[in-house]
């Protein structure tokens, strides 16, 4: 018989996907959100950027930058609506569409990340 | 048998408890605006959303790559309009707010005991924060070279 | 000589009231007076049928929890001299999140099934024999669990969290910080017990780290970095559950008793 929920898991990729987050996305964010589009550095060339995405340890990181922080999103999200909204009765129905989404946006990233020549 | 539970029932002292009648409020669904802790939680808690959306801005931003050149220009393009900025400068404060709130709240997670006594917060922090800077310089460095 | 204030106070007779009214009463104002000898000065000389609970006045009881100018607060440590000075008025409300039986008392027969439910005691599997004699303590081992110890009950962490207001079989703040202060007990061994009550969708994970709880708490127990930890020991439970479905015993590496 199961001990516990299994919560704990989802509150393990929650943490997970916050580290992620919270260490890689200012920088990124900053630079191609910000400095590269409003001209305060130089954007880098499409032929360097896709010189390193062709790279195969930078695909498993930029997989890891997609995914986790998805699966953070989704938990978080999720309680949100639960205590934002008190819609915590529509669990199923959000648990869904969160963790869906999540799964989506791997999957997409998983399918680009593999098909860039 | 049945005489001595008759006997038995007669005997026991039957009453019906005095229940007053609480009065339960319902919690509103601004329960978060009504105080300015709150707020700052859900704030944070929000953060999670532009976290999303740079993740969804990134697919696209490969998905351009991969088609080519002139797909990346116009991604970059799109970038560029005032619409796309004040989104990603938005999400830029949300994301910041992400980082520093979730270095700051790590300590309390973590016990880590040396020696018998529990590490203070900041120095709990602190290697979260200098680790940020330098994988920062260091992705930078991977860009922009 | 001594100022005046003006106390609003929730009224609420179940007998006569639908719901809860104010009153305002007008209490004179010392420098060493807190809101407990307002509400005392109150009852004795103005109105006698103001209800409220209050024992210690000392802060170590937890019986005088109330909601003072929307903050959960121990009224014996609350003084009025504070609120004199910058002018307002006190408005004092039974805590939040409770039922309320009448005027400023709460009904907290919730809170306590579920710290039962968590068993707040020490938990042994085997129980050495007399003839061995007492379980032993290093400072080192008192100091893991001692912080969370300094609990009295006092619930007003349950009136700052959202979460136990909105989610009515969240076990709590109170609860997870006391079963944490006997998990981390050497001489405990009842951590997969609470582990079977607490890690569930009613229990830890209810909590969003809200960190109210910890904000309020009159002893500085910090019960929302016992949830946290919690979370963190159910995490590694739940990987140890997967790696080791069958064998997995409940002695934890951290809790050895021992017994020198």
């Amino acid at each position: 018989m199961k001990r516990q929920s299994n919560e704990a898991f989802f509150w393990m990729l929650f943490s997970a996907g916050g580290v992620v987050a919270a260490l890689l996305i200012p920088g990124h964010l900053f630079l191609f959100g910000v400095a590269f589009p409003l001209g305060w550095i130089q954007p880098p060339t499409y032929e360097h950027l896709l010189a390193l995405v062709r790279l195969p340890v930078t695909r498993i990181y930029l997989f890891v930058l997609c995914s986790l922080p998805l699966f953070h999103w989704a938990h978080r999200f999720r309680y949100t609506l639960y205590d934002g909204l008190q819609v915590k009765h529509l669990n199923e129905v959000i648990f869904s569409l969160c963790y869906g989404g999540a799964v989506v946006g791997t999957v997409v990233a998983g399918y680009l990340l593999w098909n860039i020549a | 048998m049945s005489a001595v539970n008759r006997e038995t029932i007669k005997t026991t002292a039957v009453y019906t408890e005095f229940h007053p009648r609480w009065y339960r409020e319902r919690v509103s669904v601004y329960w978060w605006l009504g105080q300015w802790q709150y707020l700052k939680f859900i704030l944070r808690e929000l953060s999670s959303v532009p976290v999303a959306i740079f993740v969804v801005i990134t697919l696209f931003q490969l998905r351009a790559l991969l088609s080519g050149p002139a797909a990346y220009a116009r991604f970059e393009h799109w970038l560029r309009t005032p619409g796309a900025i004040v989104l990603n400068v938005i999400s830029f404060f949300f994301v910041l707010l992400h980082t520093i709130t979730w270095f700051n709240l790590a300590p309390r997670a973590i016990a880590i005991r040396m020696r018998g006594k529990r590490l203070p917060d900041l120095l709990v922090a602190a290697p979260n924060y200098a680790l940020w800077l330098v994988v920062s310089v260091v992705v930078a460095w991977f860009i922009l070279r | 000589m001594a100022d005046k204030i003006i106390l609003e106070i929730t009224r609420y007779s179940p007998e006569q009231d639908v719901e809860p009214r104010f009153e305002s009463y007008e209490v004179p104002v010392y420098k060493e007076w807190v809101v407990l000898d307002a509400l005392n000065y109150i009852k004795d000389k103005v109105d006698g049928s103001l209800t409220y609970r209050w024992s210690c006045r000392m802060g170590i009881c937890g019986s005088c929890g109330m909601m003072v100018n929307g903050e959960p607060k121990l009224t014996c440590a609350t003084f009025l001299s504070a609120y004199a000075r910058n002018g307002n008025k006190v408005r004092v409300e039974p805590l939040r999140y409770f039922p309320v039986v009448r005027d400023l008392v709460t009904e907290l027969s919730d809170f306590l099934v579920k710290l039962r439910n968590v068993k707040p005691w020490l938990i042994r599997k085997d129980e050495p024999p007399l003839s061995q004699g007492e379980f032993l303590q290093t400072p080192e081992q008192l100091d893991r669990y001692k912080q969370f110890s300094m609990c009295i009950n006092c619930t007003l962490c349950y009136a700052a969290c959202p979460v136990v207001g909105l989610d009515p079989v969240f076990v709590g703040p109170a609860a997870i910080a006391l079963a944490q202060r006997y998990n981390m007990d050497s001489r405990d061994q009842g951590a997969d017990e609470r582990m079977a009550v607490l890690a569930h969708p009613e229990g830890i994970w209810g909590c969003t780290f809200v960190g109210e709880c910890t904000r309020v708490c009159p002893k500085h127990v910090d019960p929302a970095g016992a949830i946290q930890q919690y979370k963190l020991m159910a995490v590694l439970d739940w990987v140890k559950s997967f790696i080791m479905p069958r064998g997995h015993t409940s002695k934890d590496v951290r809790s050895e008793p021992r017994n020198d």
